[in-house]
């Protein structure tokens, strides 16, 4: 029974029915649960330009079947110098418990204000992203229930795309889908950001046929994408939808951009 | 997924064309994480109706000679091919009549009506509910990715060519992103008087 | 009866003991409502079919009619809904030939309670039943487990919260046809926009003594922004290992096809087959 090999309790010699497994305790026991987590839903994407990076986010904030808010941003804006941060240069975006994102945005911004403080120089988007991991991996046992991007411009001015797992497992990028819809957004960025799967038409037969090569995205190019891939997934994900959050990071600012979504 | 519907893996997709249909699947079978075949297609011809199937293999197997037999003794009953509205039907009640011991697979039928020459495609659930769709249809366990591919892919009265694009890249880009499925892919374009039948070259990892 | 095969049933329950977890099936996760007005009753629902969080079906039918002067919004299990409210209508058909009466909306309502109370709530069916029939108009809901009410206005489903606050608000004894197609409308719509289950379309079925409209996609206020730009790939982009062509033309390479000529057929007399005319 290699088949269910994964469940080693299971393959006993031979299964009865009178037998089956006891998912409770015995009688009489009583199971008592903590459940500090709650899924509330929604969607992020971010892609990484030539000298732009773009980070989104619907502003849908579910429980169950439940929609408890339409407008709750998924993105803010990280280290700038005052409260209305408006001269942050970093993005970051967190989808999944939103307690817990927010409470990671909070002690991020913290830490990268006390850095700018403390240097007279904002955070870089690469020592902003490392000491994200070195945050999320401290609570290694009690995790913050969230999937973080973050985003901005590198040292070079070249866009920089990091993203995380909830325990701080991180990596540059160059585009990234995370949250409820990212399984659906995932493949068509895989396609159309680096054109994964399609040849140049008549370079060759089979096997010798040429990749199409990669070129950066213009601006406009990835804002496009972006929508049409946020307006597919809210068609097929009861979770995504209300509005789209946009930031663009470019060398002069941040920029937002509040699209319309579906609201069913 | 954990479940009975994710121990073999696989993906098969469907889409209307103008005056053409388009169905395609992927080659893989495992067990667990193991693959065991990469020759393992899961869309069968019947007549002029195409079905693909997609969920636990033992199954995938049974069903689809089951149908054989079940479209066989139609056409001997009959004196006809069976359309693809009816063979959905078909479908339908006998995937139903296991309502408390069900098959585990994901149908999806393709084909052009008979007599109109209309697209038709549905899909189904593993007890039989229809989803008459006018763009696509998606199942396995790859049904998210596709979902994604194909809401932002798809567009109305694609031209045979353009189908067979669409939909191939609809269905490599989303079992690249699913563990369970992949191996290669078969694709057939349905069209009045012909049908092409495409093997993918696609990744095999 | 259905005949129910459970051949697989214990095959099915071993998987499942060793842990596999069973497939989900297509549920309508739903917003379906009704309501009685002077001289008839309307029932509407959305068009939203689900998978978990995925939307199976963005525009589903979930009115199904059971005879002409009746008619049936279901929520639950899509499967179910859909084969429960056929076989049912095939009865009452066969008892409305056999009495040579109109089905009457009780009837149709005793058959459903009792098909699903035998079943025991496995049946996954959760219905709003309306019609007019020689007795009046009437509008019940019958459970999966075969309880059912009679009310003025009812609503089921995963929206029937926010459809039900609708009608708690405007609802009122007497109303004209128009009050109550705009009032079951706004009840859907409120579980459309406010219930994740439920989505899309609202579909609205209007019954009277004389006849039924049916009003699918009555309201339509979710239609799809047209994409920014079209994705479709310039001709042979994907790599292609083998291709092969079957015309219909050609198919005689692979399978012997006759056209057989009328003088041919009737050559063997003897064999010819026995027609029912």
């Amino acid at each position: 029974m290699a088949m269910f090999s994964q469940n080693p309790i299971m393959n006993g010699p031979s299964y009865s029915f009178n037998d089956a497994p006891r998912v409770n305790g015995p009688e009489g026991a009583r199971q008592h649960r903590f459940d500090p987590y709650t899924d509330n839903g929604g969607s992020t994407l971010a892609i990484a330009g030539a000298d732009f990076t773009i980070m989104a986010g619907d502003t849908r904030l579910t429980s169950g079947y439940s929609i408890n808010s339409r407008h709750h941003p998924k993105l803010f804006k990280i280290g700038g110098t005052t409260a209305d941060q408006k001269d942050a240069t970093i993005v970051l975006s967190v989808v999944g418990f939103m307690a817990d994102g927010e409470a990671l945005k909070e002690r991020l911004d913290t830490i990268c204000k006390m850095y700018r403080y403390r240097h007279g120089k904002p955070m870089s988007v690469k020592a902003c992203a490392q000491r994200l991991s070195t945050i999320l991996y401290q609570k290694r046992f009690f995790p913050y229930y969230a999937y973080a991007i973050l985003g901005g411009l590198d040292e070079e001015g070249k866009g920089a795309v990091y993203s995380y797992d909830p325990v701080g497992s991180y990596e540059r990028e160059q585009c990234r889908a995370g949250g409820a819809a990212a399984s659906l957004i995932m493949p068509f960025l895989d396609n159309q950001v680096n054109f994964k799967n399609q040849y140049e038409p008549g370079s060759g037969e089979g096997h010798a046929l040429q990749e199409v090569a990669r070129r950066p995205l213009t601006r406009n190019e990835v804002e496009t994408l972006v929508k049409d891939a946020f307006d597919g997934a809210v068609e097929r994900h009861i979770e995504v939808g209300d509005g789209l959050q946009m930031m663009v990071i470019t060398s002069t600012g941040i920029e937002e951009i509040l699209l319309p979504l579906k609201k069913d | 997924m954990s479940g009975i519907f994710a121990i073999n893996g696989g993906a098969c997709v469907a889409m209307v064309g103008k005056d053409c249909v388009a169905i395609a699947c992927d080659l893989r079978l495992g067990l667990q994480a193991l693959t065991v075949s990469n020759n393992f297609p899961k869309i069968f011809q019947y007549g002029d109706v195409f079905l693909g199937l997609t969920g636990l293999a033992t199954d995938v197997s049974t069903v689809s000679d089951l149908f054989r037999y079940k479209v066989n003794m139609y056409r001997l009953r009959e004196e006809r091919d069976i359309a693809p509205r009816t063979f959905a039907n078909l479908v339908s009640s006998t995937l139903y009549e296991k309502r408390f011991g069900p098959y585990f697979v994901g149908p999806v039928v393709a084909g052009l009506d008979p007599k109109t020459g209309e697209p038709f495609i549905c899909g189904f659930d593993s007890i039989g509910c229809i989803d008459f769709a006018k763009d696509f249809i998606v199942s396995g366990t790859a049904t998210d990715q596709l979902f994604g591919m194909c809401e932002s892919l798809w567009e109305p009265d694609m031209t045979p060519d353009q189908l067979f694009e669409t939909i191939s890249q609809s269905l490599l880009n989303a079992v690249d992103r699913d563990a369970l499925s992949g191996w290669g892919a078969h694709v057939y374009i349905i069209e009045k008087d012909k049908v092409t039948k495409r093997l993918l070259k696609g990744r095999q990892d | 009866m259905p005949g129910f095969d459970f051949s697989n049933y214990n095959r099915n329950a071993a998987l499942c003991a060793r842990g596999m977890s069973l497939p989900k099936a297509t549920s309508t996760g739903t917003t379906i409502v009704g309501c009685i007005f002077d001289g008839g009753v309307v029932i509407a629902a959305d068009t939203r079919a689900t998978s978990g969080p995925i939307v199976a079906d963005k525009n589903c039918e979930k009115l199904h009619y059971i005879s002409p002067n009746i008619w049936c919004a279901g929520a639950g299990t899509a499967a179910d809904t859909e084969f429960t409210t056929a076989l049912i209508s095939s009865q009452l058909e066969l008892h409305s030939l056999s009495t040579g009466r109109k089905p009457r909306v009780v009837t149709c309502m005793t058959l459903l309670k009792q098909h699903l109370f035998r079943y025991q709530g496995h049946i996954g069916a959760y219905l709003v039943v309306a019609g007019v029939d020689p007795t009046g108009t009437h509008l019940f809901t019958v459970h999966a487990h075969g309880s059912t009410d009679k009310l003025p206005y009812v609503t089921m489903g995963s929206g029937s919260l926010a459809a039900m606050s609708v009608f708690e608000t405007l609802w009122k004894p007497s109303m004209t046809r128009d009050e109550a197609v705009e009032l079951c409308s706004q009840a859907i719509q409120s579980g459309i926009f406010n219930d994740l289950g439920s989505g899309s379309n609202v579909d609205v079925a209007i019954i009277t003594a004389d006849k039924t409209t049916l009003k699918r996609n009555y309201v339509k206020p979710n239609e799809r922004v047209p994409k920014l730009r079209s994705y479709v790939f310039r001709r042979g982009t994907t790599a292609v290992l083998n291709e092969k062509i079957i015309r219909k033309e050609d198919l005689g390479n692979y399978v012997s096809v006759h056209e057989l000529s009328t003088a041919a057929a009737e050559e063997g007399g003897d064999d010819k087959m026995e027609v029912d005319t």
